[in-house]
């Protein structure tokens, strides 16, 4: 049987080798061509005979493979093995132009900050002054680098570059045109959504012609994580040089030492955002590993954190007035609750879906569901009391739309759970509801401050 | 006689849906099965069998499971679920009305 066994072991790698077929794929097909020898050598065939016949029933490898990437794309996202679509060319990677528009980056952020000190000094940052401006646009002098960036790479035709280039600079030209009063609550919100919009126009310039693909969505959210933990780990590399520079630094020159943090933070910060993103592209296959295993080390300490707190409140009740402060904290805790369901969803692998996970991630979101409930009534109680606030509005609806989330999310999970409807109703409800928060962030941003006057 | 292609490709679905409502099989037996009722007119490259089954996974219409062969083999087991029994319902009233149109045409033709 030594010969045999030699034969299925080359064949074996020559199937391996794309990324396209799983380990638990490939052992099911060997199964099949044992089993397939096993009958035409009971027929009479001499085993290498048998081999032969079965190996060609079984298909070409290269139509083989093929035919499993089409059916498992999200495989080969994960490993660089193949080159992606050919079609579509590759993509470029290169290290000398990531460092180009990084620099870009570093260059843009600096320029509107030396604008920002000499103009106004309303606000701080970075140890300095600066204008209200500088800090609500932050975004705008980062992320069209990005873009601009992500479109190089994936060689976007020009007129689609052009559109989403079109669209930063309506929303860069709106934001500097409303004439927001000082320190007013819709400039604070418009700060804090504008990132957001923006993050989906580099959503838009990721998934390119097939933003309506769930697939493509669906990587998009995992680019998403992805980015955000590079994006950490360079920030604490980063922080750790900082530190041990302004150490070195400030014996030989204390005015150098203060000034250093201005040049270096925002710089800094703005090519990690370029650095982070080229690194999910060129080095997937090693976050890879780690994105799961964080996200299944989370995922059921958020649960019991849930579980307990949402039993908490439904026992005691709300002790103290739900204030402003307390809202923050559970539309923050909502957020991260919802971004761990989403990575989760992303990295769930289909052939090892765990139903302990899915039962913990339902958990989750029953609990989170619980807890949105009840700071939604006490906003209502709330809006119903004192009437319409920016900030009322905007958590009032970011709430609204998280419970409806959730509640999709979980009765999709019960089913699923109970096999009423594939596992798979619950990512295409997750990617069609992306769209909605881009709306909603969208209306944030140019709506709203209309809306209240500027207020 | 060897059936086309892509009629093939079309008839895959409810062939494999249809010879599991008999019970859980696994790769090879199905594909043992399909030679069986075709008397070999179907040919089909028996790689291309897997990929079709991980989709009717993916889309919720069977549910796998791994167990072992009599020799103590890993083999993955396929069974129907609801959704697929009603993937196969969909699938057999399209085949009714394709044959019951290609059969008024050949009828009138023979007249």
């Amino acid at each position: 049987m030594e010969t045999l066994d030699t034969r299925i072991a080359q064949w074996r790698r020559a199937v391996t080798r794309s990324a396209a077929v799983g380990p638990d794929d490939v052992d099911e097909l060997e199964g099949h061509l044992r089993e397939q020898v096993a009958d035409l050598a009971d027929a009479g065939l001499d085993e290498e005979e048998a081999f032969l016949i079965a190996v060609k029933r079984l298909g070409a490898v290269d139509a083989v493979t093929a035919e499993f990437a089409r059916e498992h794309g999200d495989r080969l996202w994960k490993q660089l093995v193949l080159a992606p679509s050919e079609e579509r060319g590759e993509r470029r990677r290169g290290v000398l132009p990531m460092i180009v528009f990084a620099l870009i980056a570093a260059v843009l952020i600096q320029v509107a900050r030396l604008v920002a000190q000499y103009t106004a000094s309303n606000a701080e940052m970075f140890g300095g002054d600066t204008s209200m401006w500088f800090v609500r646009d932050l975004g705008l002098f980062v992320l069209p680098v990005l873009v601009g960036y992500l479109a190089w790479s994936r060689r976007m035709p020009v007129r689609r570059v052009l559109a989403l280039f079109g669209v930063i600079a309506a929303l860069a030209v709106v934001v500097s045109v409303f004439p927001f009063a000082d320190g007013a609550a819709t400039g604070i919100l418009v700060a804090l959504h504008l990132p957001v919009v923006l993050w989906f126009v580099v959503g838009l310039a990721y998934v390119g012609d097939e933003w309506r693909s769930s697939a493509r969505r669906m990587d998009f959210v995992r680019f998403s994580g992805e980015w955000a933990i590079y994006f950490v780990l360079l920030v604490l590399g980063g922080g750790v040089l900082f530190g041990l520079t302004e150490l070195l630094v400030s014996p030989l020159s204390q005015p150098v030492a203060n000034e250093l943090p201005l040049w270096i933070l925002p710089s800094g910060g703005a090519a990690a955002v370029i650095v982070a993103a080229w690194l999910v592209d060129a080095k997937k296959s090693v976050i890879e590993n780690i994105a799961p295993v964080l996200t299944a080390i989370f995922t059921p300490l958020f649960a019991v954190m849930l579980v307990v707190a949402s039993a908490g409140y439904v026992a005691v009740g709300i002790g103290r007035e739900f204030d402003r402060d307390l809202m923050i904290v559970f539309d923050v805790l909502l957020l991260v609750v919802l971004g761990l369901v989403l990575y989760g969803l992303s990295a769930r692998v289909e052939s090892r879906a765990s139903r302990v996970m899915d039962i913990i991630r339902l958990v989750t979101v029953c609990a989170a569901l619980l807890l949105d409930v009840l700071v939604l009534g006490s906003m209502l109680a709330r809006v119903g009391d004192l009437g319409f606030t920016p900030n009322r509005v905007v958590a009032l609806g970011l709430n609204i739309l998280l419970v409806v989330n959730l509640a999709g999310a979980a009765v999709l999970s019960v089913r699923a759970l109970a096999g009423r409807v594939s596992p798979s109703r619950l990512e295409s409800w997750q990617t069609g509801y992306l769209p909605v928060f881009a709306v909603w962030t969208l209306a944030v941003v140019v709506a709203v401050p209309v809306l209240f006057g500027f207020a | 006689m060897n059936i086309d292609k892509d009629l093939v490709a079309a008839m895959a679905t409810p062939l494999v849906l249809a010879i599991l409502v008999d019970g859980e099989s696994y790769g090879y037996a199905i594909l043992k099965r399909v030679r069986e009722l075709s008397s070999g007119d179907l040919e089909w490259t028996d790689g291309m069998l897997y990929p079709l089954l991980h989709r009717l996974e993916r889309l919720g219409h069977v549910v796998a499971s791994w167990g072992a062969s009599p020799e103590g083999r890993r083999r993955k087991y396929y069974e129907l679920t609801p959704s697929g029994l009603a993937a196969l319902e969909e699938q057999r009233r399209q085949w009714d009305a394709a044959t019951r149109t290609l059969n008024g045409v050949w009828k009138i033709k023979e007249a």
